[in-house]
């Protein structure tokens, strides 16, 4: 290598660009049998059969290909190895491959099998790297390959491989844009999905396919605000630009008002604010005040779904990846509230101190908004003083926003700024300043004077280009009073024996010529010296000494006549034809001849009309059309690809698009058979109550975010009255008492219900039992709404009504209702002693109308089971607890957890867990409870009913229910006291996240022959010494996992089965044992995930 | 997103090129190079260059243009800050990222590049995650290397990309588990002729060092935490949790990391712990200009101010400096008429001071701007916001780990304006 590295470093100097398309230039016919001869030695030891010569040629191709150096002739010999076993050797295979299959289509054509095969490779890695570059080989004859494998990997059990395939789509879409169809659905399905791995890819894949299919995310849109937090950095920043587009064409302007008051200008905002019934004053600016009228007899209530999107994406301010801050600040400034856009300000701040890159383009985002919302920035306006070691750009980007910033009360400061500026070293910052001196002047009458003395001031300076930048900033201030400066006037006309640049030479002769009123004496004489001089001007001059020289002559015909000859003539034989065509036009027009026509009369109008001033502005002005942040937005241009901001609605579309997918969220499990179903359902909805209707969206845009479990809590609540009422009404058999301890009972009443919804729905209606056996699985939120559906048509209409208040109401209020707290705190295992009374003479009924439910179904066998469950299991003491809150952090309160292993009787997709709380504190803890929990998505909880008070030295104990989604993520509590708040999180270990079934022998190996391949995971162990008999492998295996035993014909064999909790996936455990100790553990799990720790689970238990 | 990426020394030579999708020719470039031409000094490149078919977007780090060739849409800083986050990921594989690093290791470099973007959205960007694919060389594992032609590629497959916490690597393992945390503060600050503050404010940063084993789940707590204005995290820091305790939550990357930089909040008065006291004149006719700087510490608390360098930049008409430092040495530059002073520590019986003469161009006139002069300073052992770590817990595992913090004050951007 280091040999012909010499030689490279030569070549490359002789031709840096596009060498690699003139390799084989024939001029260079020395290079041409080096390289040839080269290669042939690469060529040869790629056909070796010793991995470290393979590697070492590919590095040098590599290399080679680094250096931008043509290596396709080796391409025969390279895919070669694209089998390799070496990693190393088949990377980089990859890499040369990715890189010259375009060239060489025929060829790679060779080497599609080997990916082919990778694809269904058990390792999901594997399988992801095969797509990835399967899908970068830009061949068109494997399109229908990769959209096939691109199907295939959406649905794959990985979320890593679904990512890869969301990768994979906008590399298909470039190579073939007619899959586009096909794709879309890829994508579809792929936004469906819940990870926070897949989401940020799959959004990335929706702008480049299909940007303007927004009704896509209308299902998804909650779930993507609310994985937002967790997604990668990059995804969270393509994520956050394609939710501000789509809020802004699904939700109201929320500044509606308030832009409607600043067009109708005049500062008459307390009229419109404060006279609500003057009738009068309407009619006078009637179509405006009419829409303020409008939209104040429908004061704006901002979309639940809109405020979702502003409070999950406004932690990312906080973000350290200036692209996510950046997106989030742009998101405020597009969607939120005038007065909720301040917090982005500290953050765009922040962000200029880092990388100047960053702080060119996070400048030229604040220089725009300075515009809009000039009070967001004023308290940081020290942060864009400007420093000696700033780069220009820099410096010209932070005069820009101080500009902007400047008003009434800060111009002093910043003037005083200004002049440190002007006597920089750097002059086009300085010559910037001076413009912004201008600028400052122009907008603030109070300091046009004190502007203009300092800019004369600055005529008299060293620097020519100062001066000159001072002249055209004088002449356009001037325009706005001449007649007060004369003087000013007539010192710039000296300036032009001094002055060489043109535009500040033009600038004066403009001046001199516009106003040649007030410098009567001095306008010819400049004429003449510039008559002298007109040969040696620049173009920009000499058109001026023409217009000067025009106007002179209207005014002072007498003394000038003869210049102005002279000066059209020579400018007649002009070099610049403009210059020709402008002395020809003036003379035409000024000079009376025969020919001359009506326009000479008005020649003086022409010339002499009052021009208006112009306005300094800012070029930042109206660049906030573009989405800021954006490339468009920086380069002020529509850069290819820019989907275009689109303008508030009149009115918001239905809110209601978005619904569908709360009820989706919650499980992930569910198949999308079931969505039409669903849809079914959500057409029946406004059926049963009215007022669902608007408390709807609040009501599931919580559940939605799973942190306002108070709500959650509200509707069990209700869900449990409503029960207990309709038990009442329908069972009858209940005794008074009971009814009066209704509450008590939620535990029971609930299986009650669940069952009872089911059987009545059945007697109502084959198609609806079905959906709301759907929903069971579903949600509680789901299943409570159909629920009361079937309730309400049986029970009186009053009911229904005094129910759909409570529903009203609850999500309003928000805390739970007292007697939950009640109710729940019997789930409490401590609280054996009051329970069993209670519960024993309720086991009867229930059992009755199970009887009922288990001839439709056969889920309610499992419902009997949990429901009889918390009276049969008691905590065992060899449960392993861990620590939720240690004694310290929590002030004395320590708080430890269990997994009980019993099934949690109000939801069976929940875990149960067992919190042991102790006061180690001297006082005591009141109201030890729940709040607000912030979840991964999907997850659910269910809170221990709260407890009212925790005597010192006391322990108490309560049980909870958590849906981790067959997931081993921790799930993020927030225990509260009355007086504080602990975070702490819950983490499953993944044997818990189980519950036993029965299988038969027969039945298991039936189930183990269905989940073969990828979902059979095997792995070779030696039992420890004391764990070779089968009662310790049983007892070691069931302790690791909530797994029971499966009668097994085999002496050396022990089989285990079990269901994961929330999807009911079967899991089959294994463990075959041999001689010695040997054993081998084999793992069955459809659940990829699931199925590979659990057996690095198994494996520690049998080993340790 | 993005294209390729061409990485362009100083003197303007290409030395390294990817692609991600279809290759686009190298003579793209030549739009840079224009721009490059077009601009006075290397920083004043505009980071974002239109051209008819593409968009070069470049940063310039280490005295290198990292050019990425974009085609559509696409938020800049979105590229820029990938870009910087590919310097940094060479900087922490190689120690430097000079252009022969990247030059010695190009294979590393393409591996690396290969895996941060797929169809240039960036894949793994996480240097946890990068180190379990494509191990870092080191001088012994070269050394193996060629002797066995074992490589640099992990041989397992690299899990971490899969986990709920991506950004560390699983399956850890130290002999000394140890957590070092730097809080370094910078002050930035302006001040004026007269030796009043313009502006001051208080950048921190707190880096960690943490070699721990296995999943541990730090928290950290300062004394006094509301001074901290405004934080951005490392993504392992639950927000939540210092929203409502101001408690830093954290299971913590393996290695060196960023945790939390802040903002000390501008209301607070800035210690500023040194002034300077400076005479610098020119006189008009003369081509003499006369230099006086004096440094001395305040508001220190005690401690020694260290390393303090001072530059300044000149005017133009400057042709040479005959200077005296009563320590330390000065350097001029008659090319950039830089002038740097290493002054080392300040010693406050006795203030170091730099005085004499600068000879002007013959017959120029008197310059009429004056330098500024950039100061530079540490300060050991103290955060000057005077925030402080109040303790550290680690839970989630067993055993005790050494813990260590240590506190510095920089100056960031200091500038005296004469």
């Amino acid at each position: 290598m280091s040999a012909s590295s010499a030689f490279n470093e030569e070549k490359m100097g002789s031709s840096s660009v596009g060498e690699a398309e003139y390799a084989y230039d024939p001029v260079s016919g020395k290079i041409f049998s080096s390289d040839y001869n080269r290669h042939d030695d690469l060529k040869e030891m790629l056909d070796s059969n010793k991995d470290s010569l393979k590697l070492e040629a590919m590095k040098r191709i590599v290399a080679m290909i680094a250096r931008g150096k043509n290596a396709s002739d080796l391409f025969p010999a390279v895919v070669k190895n694209v089998a390799c076993k070496n990693i190393e050797v088949k990377k980089l295979v990859y890499v040369y491959l990715v890189r010259y299959a375009e060239e060489q289509q025929d060829l790679a054509l060779l080497s599609i099998s080997t990916f082919q095969r990778g694809l269904k490779d058990p390792n999901q890695l594997i399988r992801a790297s095969a797509l990835r570059v399967l899908s970068s080989i830009r061949v068109t004859i494997i399109v229908p390959i990769m959209m096939l494998a691109i199907k295939e990997a959406a649905s794959d059990m990985s979320p890593y491989v679904r990512k890869t395939a969301a990768h994979a789509i906008p590399k298909l879409y470039s190579l073939d844009p007619e899959q586009k169809d096909q794709l879309i659905e890829v994508i579809e399905k792929l936004l469906a999905d819940k990870t926070t791995l897949v989401a940020g890819s799959v959004v990335m894949a929706f702008e480049e396919v299909c940007p303007e299919r927004i009704d896509l995310i209308h299902k998804n849109y909650r779930k993507l605000c609310n994985l937002l937090i967790d997604v990668e950095e990059w995804g969270q920043v393509v994520i956050i630009n394609m939710l501000t587009r789509y809020a802004r064409t699904q939700f109201l302007n929320p500044n509606l008002n308030e832009s409607l008051l600043e067009d109708g200008g005049s500062g008459d905002k307390t009229f419109y604010g404060s006279d609500e019934d003057e009738d009068d004053d309407e009619k006078e600016n009637k179509e405006k005040a009419e829409a303020a009228a409008l939209a104040k007899r429908k004061p704006y209530v901002m979309d639940p779904d809109h405020r979702l999107l502003l409070r999950n994406t406004k932690p990312l301010l906080q973000s350290r990846n200036a692209a996510v801050v950046m997106a989030v600040a742009q998101l405020y400034f597009h969607l939120a509230p005038k007065a909720e856009v301040g917090v982005i300000a500290k953050a765009l701040v922040r962000l200029l101190r880092s990388h100047s890159e960053v702080q060119f383009v996070v400048l030229q985002n604040v220089a725009t908004m300075t515009i809009r919302r000039r009070g967001m920035f004023e308290p940081y306006l020290k942060s864009f003083y400007i420093r000696s070691t700033d780069p220009t750009l820099i410096k010209i980007l932070k005069l820009e926003v101080l500009t902007n910033l400047a008003n009434e009360t800060n111009i002093s400061t910043i003037l005083r700024e200004f002049q440190t500026y002007i006597k920089s070293m750097d002059k086009d910052f300085v010559a910037a300043t001076i413009q912004a001196i201008g600028r400052c002047a122009t907008n603030i009458g109070e300091v046009r004077d004190t502007c203009l003395n300092g800019l004369v001031q600055l005529l008299s300076n060293r620097d020519e280009l100062v001066v000159a930048e001072s002249v055209v900033v004088i002449k356009k201030l001037l325009q706005m009073q001449p007649e007060k400066h004369s003087d000013i006037i007539k010192h710039m006309a000296k300036l032009t024996d001094n002055i060489q640049v043109p535009m500040a030479r033009a600038s004066i002769l403009w001046l001199i010529g516009e106003y040649c009123e007030h410098v009567p004496k001095i306008a010819p004489d400049v004429l003449r010296k510039m008559a002298k001089s007109f040969t040696y001007e620049e173009d920009i001059v000499k058109l001026q000494i023409l217009n000067l020289a025009a106007k002179l002559y209207l005014t002072n015909s007498k003394q000038t006549k003869l210049l102005t000859q002279y000066v059209l003539n020579l400018a007649k034989y002009d070099q610049n034809y403009d210059i020709r065509d402008r002395a020809r036009f003036i003379r035409q027009l000024i000079v009376p001849t025969e020919k001359s026509g009506a326009l000479s009369k008005y020649a003086k109008k022409l010339f002499l009309a009052l021009k208006p001033a112009p306005v300094l502005e800012s070029p930042f002005k109206d660049r906030d059309h573009f989405q800021l942040g954006s490339l468009s937005h920086l380069l002020n241009a529509k850069a290819g690809g820019y989907q275009e901001l689109p303008d508030w609605p009149e009115a918001a579309p239905d809110p209601s698009v978005r619904n569908v997918e709360v009820k989706e969220s919650v499980p992930e499990w569910t198949k999308c058979s079931s969505r039409e179903k669903r849809k079914e359902k959500k057409v029946e909805k406004p059926f049963y109550s009215d007022s669902e209707g608007e408390s709807g969206p609040t009501e599931s845009a919580d559940s939605e975010t799973n942190s306002a479990s108070a709500s959650d809590s509200a509707s069990d609540s209700e869900q449990s009255r409503s029960s207990s009422e309709s038990e009442e009404s329908d069972e009858g058999s209940e005794s008074e008492e009971e009814k009066e301890n209704k509450n008590k009972k939620k535990v029971v009443k609930k299986a009650v219900k669940e069952s009872e919804s089911e059987q009545s729905s059945e007697e109502e209606n084959r198609k609806l039992e079905k959906k709301i056996k759907q929903q069971e699985k579903d949600s509680e939120t789901v299943s409570d709404d159909e629920e009361s559906d079937s309730e309400s048509s049986q029970s009186t209409s009053e009911d229904s009504e005094s129910e759909a208040e409570v529903k009203k109401k609850a999500p309003v209020s928000r805390t739970p209702p007292k007697p939950v707290k009640k109710e729940k705190k019997e789930m409490s295992l401590l609280d054996l002693d009051d329970f069993e009374p209670a519960t024993s003479p309720q086991v009867t009924p229930i059992s009755t109308l199970l009887s009922n439910s288990l001839v439709t179904d056969l889920e309610g066998l499992s419902l009997s089971d949990s429901v009889l469950a918390p009276s049969t299991i008691t905590p065992s003491g060899t449960l392993k607890s861990y620590e939720l809150l240690h004694r310290i952090t929590g002030e004395g309160l320590s708080v430890e957890y269990c997994f009980g292993r019993q099934p949690f009787s109000p939801d069976a997709n929940m875990v149960a867990v067992q919190l042991q709380f102790t006061n180690n504190s001297t006082s005591e803890t009141k109201n030890l409870h729940m709040k607000d929990v912030k979840l991964q998505s999907g997850m659910r909880v269910k809170e221990f009913p709260e407890i009212e008070l925790l005597p010192a030295g006391d322990t108490a104990s309560a049980v909870m229910g958590i849906d981790f989604c067959d997931s081993t993520q921790a799930a993020n509590l927030q225990l509260c006291t009355s007086t504080r708040k602990f975070f702490v999180s819950i983490q499953p270990p993944v044997g818990e996240l189980m519950r036993p079934v029965f299988l038969t022998e027969n039945e298991f190996k039936r189930e183990q022959g269905q989940l073969m391949g990828m979902n059979e995971l095997t792995e070779k162990l030696i039992l420890d010494a004391k764990y070779r008999n089968e009662h310790a492998i049983v007892q070691r295996v069931t302790t690791a996992a909530h797994l029971s035993r499966v009668p097994c014909g085999s002496d050396n064999e022990c089989r285990f089965a079990g269901r994961t909790v929330t999807s009911g996936s079967l899991v089959l455990v294994t463990v075959a044992t041999g001689e010695e100790g040997v054993a081998q553990l084999t793992v069955n799990c459809e659940k990829m995930v699931i199925g590979t720790m659990l057996v690095k689970d198994i494996l520690l238990a049998l080993t340790q | 997103m993005i294209h390729s990426l061409f990485l362009i020394n100083a003197s303007g030579d290409i030395f390294l090129e990817k692609h991600w999708k279809s290759v686009v020719s190298r003579s793209v470039c030549d739009y840079f190079f224009e721009a490059q031409e077009r601009a006075t000094e290397p920083e004043n490149v505009p980071p974002v260059i239109p051209t008819p078919h593409h968009y070069l977007i470049s940063v310039l780090r280490h005295r290198i243009y990292f050019v990425a060739v974009i085609q559509s849409e696409v938020p800049p800083l979105f590229v820029i800050e990938f870009l910087h986050r590919v310097v940094d990921t060479f900087q922490d594989y190689f120690g430097v990222c000079t252009e022969a690093a990247i030059k010695d290791n190009v294979v590393v470099v393409y591996e690396l590049l290969e895996e941060m973007l797929d169809n240039g959205f960036p894949l793994a960007t996480e240097s946890n995650i990068l180190k379990e694919l494509i191990k870092p060389p080191t001088i012994l594992r070269t050394m193996v290397n060629t002797i066995t032609g074992s490589t640099n590629v992990g041989e397992q497959l690299p899990t971490g990309q899969l986990s709920v916490v991506p950004w560390r690597r699983t399956g850890v393992k130290y002999t000394n588990n140890e957590a070092y945390f730097d809080v370094v503060e910078e002050i930035d600050a302006i001040i004026d002729k007269s030796g009043s503050t313009i502006t001051a404010e208080i950048q921190g940063v707190i880096d960690a060092c943490v070699k721990l084993t296995g999943m541990p789940d730090l928290t950290l707590s300062f004394m006094n935490p509301r001074l901290l204005d405004d934080v951005s995290f490392h993504p392992c820091v639950r927000f939540k949790r210092w929203e409502a305790e101001r408690i830093l939550s954290f299971i913590p990357p393996d290695g060196n990391f960023r945790l939390l930089s802040y903002h000390v909040s501008s209301q607070n008065l800035v210690a500023i712990p040194v002034y300077v006291k400076h005479n610098i004149t020119f006189r008009e006719g003369s081509s003499q200009g006369r230099f006086d700087l004096t440094l001395g510490p305040k508001q220190t608390m005690g401690k020694a101010v260290e390393s303090v360098l001072v530059s300044s930049q000149l005017p133009r008409g400057v042709l040479n400096a005959n200077l005296n430092p009563s320590q330390g040495a000065y350097t001029f530059d008659p090319v950039t008429k830089l002038l740097t002073w290493d002054v080392g520590k300040i010693n406050p019986q006795k203030l170091p001071n730099l005085k004499g003469t600068m000879n002007l161009q013959a017959g120029a006139s008197k310059p009429d701007e004056n330098p500024t002069i950039n100061i530079q300073f540490k300060i050991q052992q103290m955060a000057i916001s005077g925030l402080k770590v109040n303790r550290l817990d680690m839970y989630g595992e067993k055993y005790k780990p050494f813990k260590g913090i240590k506190y510095m004050t920089k100056a960031g951007k200091f500038q005296v304006r004469t």
